[in-house]
């Protein structure tokens, strides 16, 4: 019940100290994902490495982000639950589990959780692309699917963007 | 960030920073004192004909006649509503319906408030036709431009005296008189303007205006809709006959009685409180347009006494004013993602923000008790909270 405005406890914490944020060097994959003219834009960057099992796992995880309250928490949290993670078990790792995470995000700003856990996706997905790797069939279908949303966007707003270019050409 | 937490925190305790006066306002002590008989002695239907209800119309005509004499009014041109969202509503839908014979046009502008612009949508979908002016960068209507759409069937011209979002102030003057010469109504939304600017309903050529009690330090559910004698338009409310038959309900005579108190407490020390805030105003513009990435959303000078609004480059707004909180001072923003359509704001649009200017906007209103010190305060942690967001962001070229 402890709320500030929409957001729970936990959300407020992980915006007002957000954990893993930052740029990463010679990362193992990058995933950008979201759009300025919508208002939240995410990059995820993975260090994969092998463990003593020779499993891929996420070593090292890091976002930047520009967005809400809720963008900012869901970025945060969503690198807490990865690291350290199996590639395998990091795929697994969906919206409902951030916003659970959270305690709960308001019914408007799901979408935020959903940017999150793509862009972990678009992350994975970059680094097996990277390495030339067989890429497993959900994560090559989410990545169309993102790749259409953002297209999307783009389409929609293209009359939008193109209007207020002209306006500030004046 | 730890140090920069615990400091928060630390301030936490200590301050309340109210910058969000445009939102609303706290009621002025002076305000609840008047109100006060109004529950529990003078609380009557000022309809009834004893003494109780004797009691409460003569407040009620008190109240018509004050407020009136305020704008230049007469007494039965005053119709008591609920909310100046009501006050525009009636004038959109009463003018519109009582009018249609003459014509079904509406001219109104693209940075209206959404009750203004929602009205008017609605009546679209019924059968008017609806012309929304453009306004320039500074959210300015041009006069001539107005000049131009009037029409043979036009029946309404429905312009905001000030903005509530960017506090730009609109040349009603001209366009009033632009209307009276073309023998069109011309409605202008005041909520932010009332009791903060002059106004004369005579001068300015204004057929109807709406004021609001709970911008200006009265209580909520109070507002009026200055109707010129002979205007024509239905009523929204049907029932008892109230308000000249304009606006049935039981008067909320405590409402009512503290947004008149209010409102001569405003006229009174109107001059003084203008110069005040003004100079706190500039004082903010001046210093947080030093800060690298930010720009005055709003004209720099023709603009409300106690109104800013700034975008800063790279920053989310709801994120700022978030942050802001947590340093004990409120503030608004015009990102998408603090409203519930995730749209941006329709004014910042207007006046040619970008989006992500827009998704960057804040706004700081000050009012009767905004201090220096205040003002300081939140000119000593914009710096820091907007530095804090840029580390997040992946944008780093947004100097570019």
């Amino acid at each position: 019940m402890n709320r500030i405005g929409p957001y729970t406890q936990e959300v407020i914490e992980h915006f007002k100290n957000p954990h893993n944020y930052g740029k990463m060097e010679n990362p193992s994959g990058v995933g950008k994902v979201g759009n300025v003219v919508c208002g939240d834009v995410m990059w995820l960057y993975i260090k994969v490495e092998k463990d003593r099992d020779g499993k891929e796992r996420i070593k090292d995880i890091k976002f930047e982000t520009y967005g809400c309250v809720a963008a900012i928490a869901t970025s945060s949290m969503i690198t807490d639950l990865a690291k350290g993670k199996t590639l395998q078990e990091a795929m697994q790792i969906d919206k409902s589990e951030v916003v659970n995470s959270l305690g709960g995000l308001p019914p408007i700003k799901i979408h935020c959780s959903v940017l999150a856990s793509d862009a972990l996706s678009e992350a994975i997905y970059d680094y097996l692309m990277r390495n030339k790797r067989v890429i497993p069939k959900e994560v090559t279908e989410r990545h169309e699917v993102i790749a259409q949303k953002s297209s999307e966007i783009a389409k929609r707003y293209k009359e939008w963007i193109a209007m207020e270019e002209k306006m500030h050409e004046k | 960030m730890s140090k920069d937490e615990q400091e928060m925190k630390k301030e936490q305790g200590l301050k309340k920073v109210y910058m969000d006066y445009a939102a609303t306002t706290p009621v002025d002590p002076r305000v609840v004192e008047a109100m006060s008989p109004y529950f529990t002695e003078k609380f009557a239907n000022p309809l009834s004909l004893h003494q109780f209800g004797q009691e409460a119309s003569e407040a009620l005509e008190k109240s018509r006649d004050v407020i009136a004499d305020l704008m230049g009014a007469r007494p039965n041109e005053i119709i008591f509503t609920g909310s100046a969202t009501e006050s525009n509503n009636l004038s959109l839908k009463g003018v519109a319906f009582a009018n249609s014979g003459r014509g079904k046009h509406i001219i109104t502008s693209t940075i209206e408030h959404p009750c203004v612009l929602s009205s008017a949508k609605w009546l679209e979908q019924r059968g008017f036709k609806v012309t929304r002016l453009p306004v320039d960068r500074y959210g300015l209507v041009d006069p001539g431009q107005l000049e131009q759409a009037i029409r043979g069937d036009t029946i309404l011209v429905s312009l905001m005296h000030a903005s509530n979002e960017i506090g730009t102030i609109e040349p009603i003057r001209s366009i009033g008189e632009i209307c009276a010469e073309k023998g069109v109504y011309f409605h202008t939304d005041a909520a932010q303007s009332f009791g903060k600017l002059e106004i004369d309903v005579n001068t300015m050529h204004i057929d109807l205006l709406t004021a609001s009690s709970h911008k200006m330090y009265g209580p909520k559910g109070a507002a009026c809709l200055y109707k010129r004698k002979g205007v024509k338009i239905e009523p929204l409310l049907h029932g008892g006959g109230h308000e000249f038959g304009l606006r049935s309900s039981t008067h909320n005579i405590s409402a009512i009685v503290g947004f008149v108190e209010a409102a001569k407490l405003c006229k009174k020390e109107m001059e003084g409180e203008a110069g005040r805030l003004t100079l706190l105003r500039d004082r903010l513009i001046k210093e947080i347009l030093k800060m690298e990435g930010s720009k005055l959303n709003g004209h720099p000078t023709k603009r409300l006494p106690n109104n800013t609004n700034f975008s800063f480059a790279g920053v989310e707004g709801e994120s700022m004013v978030m942050l802001l909180d947590s340093y004990g001072v409120a503030a608004s923003t015009g990102s998408a993602c603090s409203s519930t359509e995730l749209e941006p704001s329709h004014v910042l649009l207007a006046i040619g923000l970008r989006p992500q200017e827009a998704h960057g906007s804040l706004r700081l209103s000050l009012g009767r008790w905004t201090k220096k010190e205040e003002v300081d305060y939140v000119l000593e942690i914009m710096p820091r909270i907007v530095e804090r967001l840029r580390t997040i962001s992946p944008f780093k070229g947004w100097k570019e």
